[in-house]
């Protein structure tokens, strides 16, 4: 299992590179120029020149590339072009609240899916599984981001509840997930973050269940007579695997954060960070960004797969 | 029972002074959602356009000129800021005496005196001064590119030498800010720092700042200008570039004031008793044509596009928050002049306008983004435009791009793509220069300057010639006055439409008088 774990975390770094190396060609290949947010509209020739050369837009790609890359793996991954502020920084700061508000979707999208799809899947047919796989197409249907506004007019605007934007009450430099008065800031966005997973893994979960059911070993189970409640927990370790890898994709991209959940509720994280880099070209930003997310994303298959060798020894890897 | 009576007459009265001294020492706090994605910098010229300028540059700094913003009913023009009077000197058409006011300090409490205007010259040109910045640098270029030097003469005057001569050079000087060469000095001209503990002399003081969340500023007691003191005690500035959520932001009382409400929030707005505040400001939401290699280069085909549009139906998409765009300046601008044409909706003329020059259908491709600063409803508009045009025989193709890939095809010019026979950016009016000159001047084709259809006209170029050595601001008048009728029978751009910027404010905030400017003056705004 070591040797496999040391692979996979070898393969990652290729997978990596290449993820930096196709984003960087891709933002170049893109329309546009990073220096057109620090260039008032009407600026010279000569001044587009002269700033080209101060941020090393003038050499070569490849060369800005392995620039790029050296300074990465000693931690420097720049400034950005458009605040001046360290890319690291602002990285660090962003994927820390997406991180908190990733791990409430989390919470509350693999709870309430897993137990929605488990019942659905037991009860293939019934106005139950009806109500679960209609609510679990709601889920998947629904644009997260006119869910969003939708809350925002009820909870903030009509009853003046929740609030509507921001991560926090004035004059807090720091969010503290304890505090109601922090926490009621991530509660909307958590939510309508939770949609769409919860609709994809009640469905995955519902068709594994009743796949598993249909086995054989089942009905063996029933014949040797045990509860019902001992035949689910077999039902569900069956079940777990294809759940997990599925879970898997969800938690990576959650953690690359909405740029549209995000933007509604000026939620400052890395969808919101992705998306502003975007718009503005910010080259340090937009790859050191996409880097850390690609490493984020291997991880979390890579814990996925050791999870579901551990739900299940027949998936060992050699 | 008359104990008990004075007694409960004692607490009332303790209650109630003790409320009213509650009132006396409440903060007054203005919130602001800006349409920005990010707090724009605070090292000086900002970044996020001229939301930054408005937002932080002129609330945390002074320029040597000002914009008079106190009042709405003409287009703002300059005024002095930390420089009570300019005069060009005599003996030298290229040399601008300049007496600086007295007695200001920055907000760090050092003195601002005429080495502080030097110093800050070569941090925006001396490449290696230590407190050089190339951000700076680049952001201010185009106002500043003109200055050969800064001479000192004494204790409140300076001299600033111009490369060529320019009579509307006070208007750069407008955009220049000057930051405390004393708290940069302590920072070690480390920008990263300053940009935490920035130090001016304008209204507000910085107070603190959260990346992507807020910036607060607090009220400078000892502002130079009494009458600008703000009448508030902070300011929050809050980045929501979402304009839904800064509508829903205001109606649930978490700011008091946003930027650019979209046009069908309003009625919302004004249903709870929100005030919707416009009105016409230098802005052009328009057309700069190619003059070189497609159909445009006929004067008549561009008359014909003007002619097509029905401006009163794109004005009825926006719910009526914009002026119909006929000229390059809106109306209210002391320069408009009576140009001797007017673009009314004439679809039958610019039909036979094309077939006058056998350009019919006439094709034409515009480049138009999906959103950007300063382009209103890009999509809806620009296929309200594209419909009106064909209707009257053009071709027209849209080529559809973000606003950053558009920007780049600007840049460059027409040459670049010569394929594109117009681009839909919009821009800032401010002053003469912006709103003519760079325009149709034959000295500022792209990529040198912002003229991207290589428009020339040797009339226009003597024109602008002699505007640059006009000093006498009556003459000066007369004759942009004439250049902006030249360029409107010449028709140097396809008008559609000018902004009226229009801001949604809690019914708690009084006193805000909105400036035919891109810039506003907060400073006047009660919050109760």
């Amino acid at each position: 299992m070591t040797a496999y774990i040391i692979r996979r975390l070898l393969y990652a770094v290729p997978i990596a590179l290449g993820v930096s190396i196709v984003c960087f060609a891709l933002v170049y290949i893109a329309p546009g120029d990073p220096l057109q947010t620090l260039l008032p509209e009407d600026a010279s020739a000569e001044t587009i020149a002269m700033v080209r050369k101060a941020y090393g837009f003038d050499k070569p790609i490849p060369v800005q590339y392995l620039i790029w890359l050296g300074k990465v793996v000693t931690g420097d991954f720049g400034m950005s072009i458009a605040t001046g502020r360290p890319v690291l920084g602002e990285i660090v700061k962003a994927l820390g609240n997406t991180v908190l508000l990733a791990a409430g979707a989390v919470l509350i999208a693999f709870t309430l899916a897993f137990i929605l799809g488990t019942i659905a899947g037991y009860r293939v047919g019934t106005p139950t599984d009806r109500a679960v796989t209609g609510f679990a197409v709601i889920g998947v249907s629904v644009p997260n981001y006119w869910l969003g506004i939708v809350l925002i007019i009820i909870f903030a605007v009509e009853l003046n509840v929740l609030p509507a934007t921001g991560m926090g009450p004035r004059g807090s430099d720091t969010f503290n997930l304890f505090d109601w008065n922090h926490f009621r800031y991530l509660l909307m966005p958590m939510v309508t973050l939770s949609l769409i997973p919860i609709g994809i893994i009640a469905r995955t979960t519902r068709s594994a269940v009743a796949e598993v059911l249909n086995q054989d070993f089942v009905e063996t189970l029933r014949a040797k007579g045990l509860m019902e409640w001992e035949i689910l927990l077999h039902v569900l370790k069956n079940a777990l695997p294809q759940v997990l890898a599925v879970m898997g994709l969800q938690f990576g991209y959650l953690m690359g954060g909405s740029i549209l959940v995000e933007t509604i509720f000026t939620w400052p994280g890395s969808g919101f960070l992705l998306n502003k880099a975007i718009l503005t070209r910010d080259l340090p930003v937009l790859q050191g960004t996409i880097l850390v997310l690609a490493i984020i994303f291997v991880a979390t298959n890579l814990v996925i797969d050791l999870l579901q060798t551990a739900v299940d020894p027949r998936l060992k890897r050699g | 029972m008359k104990t008990l009576k004075r007694l409960a007459a004692a607490v009332s009265v303790t209650a109630g002074m003790a409320m009213a001294a509650q009132a006396a020492n409440a903060e007054s706090v203005l919130r602001v959602a800006m349409t920005a994605g990010d707090i724009p910098i605070t090292i000086g010229q900002p970044d996020q356009g001229f939301e930054g300028y408005r937002f932080v540059g002129y609330n945390l700094y002074d320029t040597l000129v000002l914009w008079d913003l106190s009042q709405g009913e003409t287009a703002a023009d300059i005024k002095p800021g930390l420089a009570t009077s300019w005069d060009i000197d005599p003996k030298d058409n290229k040399r601008w005496l300049i007496k600086l006011r007295e007695g200001v300090k920055w907000h760090d409490g050092c003195d601002f005196v005429p080495e502080d205007v030097v110093w800050n010259f070569e941090r925006i040109s001396k490449e290696d001064a230590p407190q050089f910045n190339v951000k700076q640098f680049a952001d201010i270029r185009n106002r500043t590119g003109n200055i050969d030097r800064v001479e000192v003469l004494g204790a409140h005057d300076i001299a600033i030498v111009t490369k060529e001569p320019d009579a509307l050079f006070p208007y750069q000087l407008s955009y220049w800010f000057m930051i405390s060469k004393c708290r940069l000095t302590e920072l070690n001209n480390d920008y990263e720092a300053y940009a935490k503990a920035p130090s001016g002399t304008g209204p507000y003081k910085f107070a603190s700042v959260v990346p992507q969340e807020r910036l607060e500023l607090v009220k400078n007691e000892s502002y130079w200008d009494p009458n600008r003191i703000p009448k508030h005690d902070r300011l929050v500035l809050i980045p929501m570039p979402e304009a839904t959520t800064r509508a829903a932001a205001l109606l649930s009382g978490e700011v008091d004031f946003i930027e650019a409400p979209s046009p069908d929030t309003i009625p919302r707005l004004e249903s709870s008793g929100m005030t919707i505040v416009t009105a016409p400001y230098p802005h052009n939401w328009s057309y700069q044509l190619n003059f070189v290699d497609g159909n445009f280069k006929h004067k008549e085909v561009r008359q014909a596009a003007n002619y097509a549009l029905n401006r009163p139906e794109i004005k009825a998409l926006l719910n009526g928050y914009m002026v119909e765009g006929y000229t390059n300046v809106p109306p209210s601008t002391p320069y408009h002049g009576k140009p001797s044409v007017k673009y009314e909706y004439d679809p039958a003329k610019a039909t036979e306008l094309l077939k006058s020059v056998n350009c019919y259908p006439c094709k034409i491709t515009l480049a138009i983004s999906t959103s950007g600063s300063g382009q209103m409803q890009p999509l809806p508009m620009n296929e309200l435009v594209k419909s009106q045009l064909d209707a009257a025989g053009f071709d027209t193709e849209l080529k559809v791009m973000d606003w950053n890939a558009l920007l780049d095809v600007g840049r460059p010019g027409r040459e670049k793509n010569p394929e594109i026979d117009g681009i839909n950016i919009s821009r800032a009016l401010q002053d003469p220069f912006s709103a003519l000159i760079r325009h149709v001047y034959t000295k500022q084709h792209a990529p040198k300057g912002s003229n991207w259809g290589h428009y020339s006209n040797p009339a226009v170029d003597a024109l602008i010639d002699e505007i640059y050595l006009s000093f006498d601001p009556k003459v000066r008048m007369e004759k942009l006055t004439k250049l902006h009728e030249m360029m409107v029978e010449d028709a140097a751009m396809l008008w559609v439409a000018h902004d009226v910027n229009p801001r949604a404010i809690a019914p708690n905030v009084k006193g805000f008088v909105q400036a035919q400017s891109w810039f506003q003056d907060l400073t006047p705004i009660v919050v109760e």
